[in-house]
């Protein structure tokens, strides 16, 4: 029996002497705390501590240079009678509404479209999402270029096929401007609702729209009754997601238009650019961050209760 | 090799009670069983002597050094998972060998364990595949090397068999107890199969809701069950039980129901003799039941309609029914039967148990 | 598949297919021809008879190498790079760190840390921007790389952590169980066994994480003022932009040179991409 002779070698096994860190780290609070305390100092300091700032911000009178004094919410009622402010929000809400709409309805056109068998999926599927990789920045800028008013390729397109007589003015246009922005947007989600929707979509069950079409369903009864409701968990979560994300967009109305022409475009976050950074009015310009707040809480709210829920079950 | 104590062990997972004042001796070189059914307590205390699952109170020793503060790696312990948890990015040979690169063995040493414990389990061409390419059988080899390369104090056994399939599992389990013979080294195994417990253990421990139910050698649980419970635990097909008046007549005990009466013999009629008119719990293995023949006393038999036959080959077995109540009876794979038939069974005289009505234990 | 006449299949797919992945791209498209196009033919009216849109008969790349000498776009590359490299490394370090903490350990207040962590993933750049900037200022991190290295993770660590604790959860407790059994401590166990088994999600995870910080503009835009130390995205958006004169040509070929490195990494690691967002989405 060749284990017993190996009973001298048994010097390994007396109890290895273990210094104090090694028996702090065993328990597991201890260990805890040290794997979370890097991520809770960073978020600490660059989150928690300027969302406290800003708050304090939005209650002085501070400006660049010139710290201010305690004014209630002085800044907050300037805005309930701010008129650009007004259109801001207006603006805001519209182009969230829209944009997650047409994503949405476009996201899940494609997402289903894509989850047929066809030669170059895989291609396909790589690269319609490059607007979704590529820095937003940039894109936007060839949208831009491609929207000029006289050296738009659309508009050339557009007069080609007879269907334009004169310039379209996308973005210079008022009445057009949140239209175009609004359509940048939505180009720019599209893929990622329909990454994720194909995702949600693979993981139903092939067998059950096969026993629904032998029970005699139609395609649109056979989505409708079958796929989407187990789609929804996943339509939930990409939805509210970009909802925050549109909500907050600055990049996109930034390099578009900057706001205009004459606040056209002007969402909460370019809005309080211009007024914190633009013209130094830090406390104004902090109010009008924090005056999403209340919106995006509830969003964040809802995300987390239907979380819940769906973990429940 | 080292015996292990446990005393007067107990877990509180919030507010259930999972192991319940446990107490047990675990000599050097035994090989002991905890069995029971799924939420017994036997996985918590294995775990709990592991070092796993922390301990509510009482003491776990092993080789007489107190381990209740020790982390497992201190415990000088190994232990085969159900679910064999090879670790699948390293290759046989590296699985085998990460725990005596953890604790700093030469490389010649962890070379000559992992050769050793791949020639026990005839495992030796398998060292450089990784775990995804090996099947269920050969995985379940690999877990048993890595522990036994660590020639540890005990070794711990966390069902590892459910997971095979029944041939492989009756394979594994004579390998199992072949290499405990080689080795020696003392092993706690958890299953919650009573055959396995049996044909494995040196001693088994039966529990139930985090109680120690019996603990015994597998022959003392067979024969004389402490309790209700054990007694239709252990045993395959299980016993038969029946609610049964004890009464006195033509100065000898009796024990009847509305389908049996019976005549109880001197020796066992002694340990009832104080319950005279009281209810109690009747149980006689279907094995300890025959059909009876001419020459049988009328007195330790009762009269049965055949419902089910089932045919296993080496054996008959008859579900009976009796007065309103179901039976078992394991017989001869000679006898011929039909369902519906009415026939007379005898019991073994030796071999009927008794279990108080209200408390269950044996009488 | 969809079943029926052919022309079906070219009415309810190819066709809207096509349609889609046409929308998608020509952007990018217009992105590569109008960087090789000469500023005679750029600037030509649509409404001239002579305007060709979709190619150019005298591809040229003067636009790369003014944009290359003439301007400080390399810098711009290289701060990018060095910026997104630097934030990812830390967002994967502490994002594996918590990842691991909240998915595999119990302590107190763990729900209540996990909840935390994934709201700040929801506060947008866009609320924090204006006191962030006062803050940078007091640190005196102002006009240098650390503002962003420093202020990235604040957005790539949840997301890091969340999607690295959808691949712990799938790795069995008990290859821990066995690796502390076995002698390791749990920190050994850790690093030992969870993180190889993980490697998938930390390359999505990291993937990921550098594309987001590629993409970052705001905080770039408020916290760098040098044209030094801007980023790709600022630099290209405030440089490149004389007076109110557009340089049409020196932009699209910066935008396409800025989204080389991001374009790469994707082509490379598709697969894992895909996997970054749907486990994001799922878990």
């Amino acid at each position: 029996m060749a284990l017993s002779q190996t009973a001298t070698t048994r010097a390994y096994v007396a109890t290895p002497r273990r210094g104090p860190v090694t028996r702090l780290l065993e328990d597991e609070r201890w260990l805890a705390a040290l794997l979370l305390l890097p991520t809770v100092i960073l978020l600490g300091l660059f989150i928690a501590y300027p969302f406290v700032k800003g708050v304090l911000l939005a209650v002085t009178d501070s400006r660049v240079g010139v710290p201010g004094k305690f004014v209630g919410l002085q800044n907050f009622v300037a805005l309930w009678h701010d008129s650009i402010f007004h259109v801001a929000v207006w603006n805001t809400f519209v182009y969230t509404a829209v944009a997650t709409a047409f994503k949405l309805a476009l996201g899940l056109w494609l997402a289903l479209l894509l989850n047929r068998h066809f030669i170059g999926k895989a291609f396909t599927r790589a690269f319609i999402l490059l607007p979704f990789i590529i820095p937003t920045v940039l894109s936007t800028f060839a949208w831009k270029w491609m929207f000029d008013p006289t050296f738009s390729v659309i508009n050339w397109t557009l007069y080609q096929l007879g269907l334009i007589h004169s310039r379209i003015n996308w973005l210079g246009d008022p009445d057009l401007a949140l239209i175009s922005v609004i359509i940048v947007n939505v180009w720019r989600g599209v893929p990622f609702y329909a990454i994720s929707l194909l995702a949600g979509l693979q993981t139903v069950n092939p067998e059950l729209q096969e026993a629904a079409a032998i029970d005699g369903a139609r395609p649109w009864q056979r989505f409708w009754h079958i796929t989407w409701p187990l789609l929804l968990p996943v339509t939930m979560v990409v939805t509210l997601f970009s909802i925050i994300q549109t909500f907050a967009d600055f990049q996109l109305v930034y390099v578009l238009t900057g706001g205009g022409p004459a606040n056209a475009t002007q969402l909460f976050a370019t809005y309080a650019y211009q007024v914190g950074v633009g013209t130094g009015l830090l406390s104004e310009g902090a109010a009008i961050s924090l005056a999403m707040f209340p919106v995006l809480l509830v969003v964040v709210i809802v995300q987390l209760l239907y979380i819940r829920r769906v973990e429940v079950h | 090799m080292a015996r292990v104590v446990i005393r007067d062990l107990n877990k509180k997972f919030d507010a259930a009670h999972a192991v319940k004042d446990v107490n047990l001796e675990i000599r050097d070189r035994e090989f002991v069983v905890l069995v029971g059914p799924s939420g017994c307590g036997k996985t918590t205390t294995l775990r709990m002597v592991a070092g796993l699952e922390s301990i509510t109170s009482g003491q776990v020793l092993i080789g007489d050094r107190v381990v209740n503060e020790l982390p497992p790696m201190d415990r000088d312990i190994a232990m085969v998972f159900q679910n064999y948890a090879l670790y699948p990015h390293m290759s046989v040979y590296d699985n085998m060998a990460f725990g005596l690169k953890m604790r700093r063995f030469s490389r010649g040493e962890i070379e000559q364990r992992v050769q050793e414990a791949a020639e026990i389990l005839g495992i030796e061409d398998y060292l450089r595949r990784k775990p995804r390419q090996l099947s269920g059988g050969q995985r379940q080899r690999v877990a048993l090397g890595r522990a036994i390369v660590r020639h540890p104090q005990v070794f711990l056994f966390d069902e590892p068999l459910s997971n095979l399939d029944a041939k492989l599992r009756v394979q594994m389990r004579v390998e199992l107890k072949k290499i405990h013979d080689r080795l020696g080294t003392t092993a706690i195994y958890v299953t919650h199969d009573q055959v396995e417990a049996m044909t494995l253990g040196d001693r088994v421990v039966v529990m139930k809701d985090g109680l120690v139910q019996q603990v015994g050698e597998p022959l003392e649980l067979y024969n004389t069950p402490a309790n209700r419970f054990v007694a239709g635990f252990i045993g395959s097909p299980a016993m038969n039980f029946a609610t049964v008046q004890v009464t006195e007549a033509d100065g000898a005990l009796w024990f009847a129901n509305e389908g049996i009466r019976i005549k109880l013999p001197a020796k066992i009629g002694a340990r009832l003799r104080g319950r005279v008119g009281e209810q109690v719990t009747f149980g006689i293995r279907p094995e300890d039941l025959r059909i009876a023949s001419g020459g049988d006393p009328t007195e330790l038999g009762f009269e049965a309609v055949v419902e089910v036959i089932e045919k296993l080959g080496s054996q008959i077995l008859l579900d009976v029914k009796v007065g309103s109540s179901m039976m078992v009876a394991a017989v001869e794979p000679t006898v011929r039967a039909q369902v519906r038939d009415r026939l007379r069974l005898t019991l073994n005289p030796e071999r009927l148990h008794f279990f108080d009505a209200r408390s269950e234990a044996a009488i | 598949m969809i079943e029926g006449a052919k022309w079906r299949r070219w009415v309810f797919f190819y066709i809207p297919l096509g349609a889609f992945v046409v929308w998608l791209l020509f952007p990018f498209y217009w992105m590569v021809v109008t960087s090789v196009r000469p500023d005679s033919e750029l600037y030509r009216p649509w409404m001239a008879p002579n305007y060709a849109p979709f190619w150019t008969a005298h591809p040229t790349l003067v636009h790369f190498t003014d944009l290359l000498t003439g301007t400080l776009f390399s810098t711009w590359m290289l701060n990018t790079l060095f910026i997104a490299g630097v934030s990812t490394l830390i967002s994967l370090f502490c994002g594996l760190l918590a990842g691991y903490a909240l998915s595999r350990l119990k302590f107190p207040f763990a729900g209540s840390l996990g909840t935390g962590i994934f709201i700040t993933y929801l506060v947008p750049q866009t609320l924090l921007f204006i006191p962030l900037a006062d803050v940078i200022r007091n640190f005196r991190l102002g006009d240098t790389p650390w503002a962003l290295i420093l202020t990235y993770p604040t957005f790539l660590i949840p997301f890091c952590t969340w999607l690295l604790m959808g691949y712990f959860k799938a790795i069995p407790r008990e290859l821990e169980e066995c690796a502390r059994i076995d002698g390791a401590t749990r920190w050994k166990a850790m690093v030992y066994i969870v993180f190889p088994i993980a490697v998938p999600g930390i390359l999505s995870a990291g993937i990921f994480a550098f594309t987001l910080s590629w993409n970052e503009f705001i905080y770039a835009l408020v916290f760098l003022s040098s044209p030094e130390q801007k980023t790709v995205p600022v630099g290209v958006t405030s440089e490149l932009v004389r007076g109110d004169v557009f340089y049409w040509g020196q932009l699209m070929a910066g935008a396409l040179l800025g989204s080389i490195p991001v374009a790469l990494i994707y082509s490379f690691f598709v697969e894992h991409y895909v996997a970054g967002i749907t486990g994001s989405v799922k878990g």
